[in-house]
């Protein structure tokens, strides 16, 4: 299995997240993340969804989100072709002994302190899985209290955009 | 009042019950099935005042839903059901999957709770759109009166274009009694809807083309054939490609059974001639049919040297089961027409010479034909009472069947000549569609005789709606296989679980309580009730119905419990074991 990253653009309905949601649940597709915000355009929200599928059974996701009627485009963006975010808010121990060794990391990282207590801060992090992933193996000693993740942002490189395709003709 | 010219211009003020059935009648409808309860109560009120569409008031809601079903696989329109809330919604839900699963034009109107109760587990609310998303095409939740004329055409637009399929329409009690301006027609629109009809034409030149060289070519038929309207492009295309050609279960009448093109129907309890062409061919051209596991046997193994054309205007369809060569999505009546005028530009108008691939179909066909041996204990063979209907009646009669051994005796000793004239469950397998689908294809085409070939575990689901026949002057006639068991669960418990037959003993028929007694039965619900157990009473029962017009007739044919449907592929290996009769495979060429 492999993960791809699909791009929606959906109306904007009750129940659209059900549909979606429900239909890889019930057709046995994995879904690894799940991102739901607004587009550019007013009434249409967009999905960026990955999933762990073969490539043949990848062509029956996309298939079968087709005909969802409130679904107006699927396509899928090519790691090399896109730019991928996750974004994650960490809440990490950070007392006087600790914190100078913290505040190192999360500049090593381009990270960000968001929120500071007596003995933890909140660390903003945006970046791909990869670099995301490696701030958490360096916090992880310090001791992570709590964290929330994001699912996967993922928008194609270059001019193009996917409404301008689905909207020319 | 005559209407000034002032208040022409304004739209007309219409409550939203009015609404939905201004809307339905400008759509065309005529006819709708339903059963009323709190939450569709204002519905009722406006429909009572007027005469343009004629309600049949069902017994149950399932009854309406395969009523529907029926009324749309007869006639190829839209059937319309109708239900309140909670209970009365769920109660479709088994037809809602059933038209899913067959893809019928069905549009399920339900009432719901007030706009203001929902959410707070009101009395009789469920959330029948919640419930219904994986077995409806799309559905709509409407709060408001001015929505309903849109939400209602988009649903009929929807169910009834590209791929059928059911269509719920939930419409809160509010939303029927507020009023609103009506505004016709309204606007469509549905941005992620638009099914491709008209094919590549590099596709169809591409399958042109190997139908041109393929030596062992068949045309595997599907429901979808039906569905759109194909056939007579379908006998076009079978005529100039010479191509012997298989129906499907769900497309049994598509081509005629009478054509010598025609092997029969493929599959599970299929002919030996239609299983082994595909089992053996070198080019499968799939016209609007899925690879259905009852038709592929263990897919891996299914037709392993040929290659596919897959032509469905569902495009998730194409290399779902089976990857295909060349993938056709379109209008399968638009796809024939395009692909054989390419192939008669690729031949030259020459059809290719299968002379060699026909010697061996013919072959099978000599050796293995349809038929059934009389039972040892006795008692009738089903068999020959199903054929006997078929050839007392004829082709333009409807024959709708339950499901299980009845149905497949039905889908196998009835000569279909017609497209829908044979209206079955072949996806849901659903226990109880005979008899509420049957009411709803003789409404639908009330001139033609149509016969349920009903199970006695089936018609035992739904027989309630024969109140609904016999009130209503819709003159279906019945017969039920009596076998007193679920016989094709009890088949199987025969050939695969040792014999132990686990509760499939339904007393309802030779040497039994005969719990209940359906002659008694049917005249308790207006009909006319016949037993029939000998043979020579067959026939005379038969034309005794079908001179009957005036009542719904039921004929009890108590038959051996012994029957079993043969051809049969086990469940889950290859065609290639086809079994013509119990442990006798017939002999092909091993590879």
């Amino acid at each position: 299995m492999s993960e791809h990253v699909l791009s929606l653009l959906v109306e904007d309905k009750p129940g659209l997240l059900t549909r979606v949601a429900g239909l890889f649940a019930r057709r046995g597709f994995n879904i690894t993340s799940l991102a739901v915000g607004v587009s550019e355009i007013e009434g249409l929200s967009r999905i960026t969804v990955v999933v762990d599928v073969d490539e043949l059974p990848l062509e029956q996701v996309t298939k079968q989100l087709n005909k969802l009627i409130n679904v107006i485009k699927v396509v899928e963006l090519e790691p090399a072709l896109s730019v991928r975010r996750d974004h994650l808010l960490i809440k990490v121990r950070a007392d006087n002994a600790t914190r100078s060794q913290v505040l190192e990391a999360v500049n090593l990282f381009r990270a960000r302190v968001v929120d500071v207590s007596t003995d933890t801060l909140v660390v903003e992090v945006t970046g791909d899985g990869g670099k995301t992933e490696a701030l958490l193996r360096v916090l992880e000693p310090f001791g992570i209290k709590e964290m929330a993740q994001s699912g996967v942002l993922a928008i194609g490189r270059g001019s193009k955009s996917i409404t301008d395709r689905v909207f020319r003709n | 009042m005559p209407a000034s010219a002032a208040s022409a211009d304004a739209p007309e003020i219409l409550t939203g019950s009015g609404a939905i059935l201004r809307t339905l009648e400008k759509l065309g409808v005529t006819d709708i099935f339903g059963i009323p309860g709190g939450s569709i109560i204002p519905f009722y009120d406006e429909l009572m005042q007027q005469s343009a569409i004629r309600h049949i008031l069902v017994r149950h809601e399932q009854g309406a839903g395969h009523a529907a079903e029926g009324y749309a696989a007869a006639s190829g329109r839209v059937g319309v059901a109708i239900a309140t809330s909670g209970p009365g919604a769920t109660n479709l839900v088994t037809a809602i999957a059933d038209a899913y699963m067959d893809s019928v034009p069905l549009l399920a109107i339900t009432g719901q709770v007030f706009s203001t109760l929902m959410g707070t587990d009101a009395f009789q609310e469920a959330d029948i759109v919640g419930i219904t998303m994986p077995i409806t095409k799309h559905s709509f939740l409407v709060k408001t009166p001015e929505e309903i004329p849109a939400a209602i055409a988009s649903a009929y637009h929807i169910a009834s274009t590209g791929r059928p399929g059911p269509v719920l329409v939930d419409i809160t009690k509010d939303a029927q009694q507020n009023t609103a301006p009506f505004l016709w027609p309204p606007k469509i629109d549905l941005p992620g809807y638009r099914p491709v009809t008209k094919a590549h034409g590099k596709q169809i030149q591409a399958a042109a083309q190997l139908l041109a060289e393929s030596k062992r070519p068949v045309l595997y038929v599907g429901g979808g054939v039906i569905r759109a309207g194909a056939s007579a492009e379908l006998a076009k295309f079978a005529a100039d490609t010479g191509a012997p050609v298989v129906t499907t279960l769900m497309a049994r009448g598509a081509f005629p059974d009478s054509d010598p093109q025609h092997l029969g129907m493929p599959g599970m309890h299929g002919t030996v001639p239609a299983a082994l062409a595909l089992q053996e061919s070198d080019l499968i051209v799939a016209l609007g049919a899925r690879f259905d596991d009852r038709v592929t046997g263990k897919a891996s193994q299914f037709a392993p040297n040929a290659k596919v054309v897959h032509v469905d205007i569902d495009p998730a369809e194409i290399s779902k089961i089976r990857l295909a060569d060349v993938p056709i999505v379109g209008d399968v009546r638009e796809v024939l027409i395009d692909l054989d005028d390419v192939f008669a530009a690729v031949t030259g108008g020459a059809a290719p010479d299968l002379s060699d691939w026909w010697k061996r179909l013919n072959g099978l066909r000599a050796e293995f034909p349809l038929g059934f041996t009389e039972p040892s204990d006795g008692l009738l063979a089903p068999q020959q009472i199903i054929q006997r209907i078929g050839e007392l009646t004829g082709p333009e009669a409807v024959y709708v069947a339950g499901v299980g051994q009845h149905q497949m005796w039905a889908a196998q000793f009835i000569d279909y000549e017609r497209p829908n004239a044979w209206l079955n469950s072949g996806g849901a397998g659903t226990m109880g569609y005979s008899i509420p689908a049957a009411m709803g294809a003789k409404v639908a085409q009330p001139d033609r005789i149509v016969w349920s070939i009903d199970g006695d575990g089936c018609f035992q689901m739904t027989n309630q709606e024969l109140a609904t026949c016999t009130i209503n002057d819709i003159p279906i006639k019945v017969a039920i296989i009596n076998n007193s068991s679920l016989g094709m669960v009890k088949q199987w418990q025969t050939l695969f679980y040792d014999g132990r037959h686990s509760h499939t003993e339904l007393h309802t028929g030779h040497g039994s309580q005969r719990v209940p007694d359906f002659v008694k039965l049917a005249e308790a619900y207006g009909a006319l009730g016949i037993r029939v157990t000998k043979p020579e009473e067959i026939d005379p029962a038969i034309e005794l119905a079908l001179m009957t017009n005036d009542r719904p007739v039921v004929i009890d044919f108590v038959v051996s419990a012994d029957a079993m449907v043969w051809p049969m592929v086990p469940q889950g290996v290859s065609n290639s074991y086809i079994q013509y009769a119990k442990d006798h495979s017939p002999a092909w060429s091993e590879e």
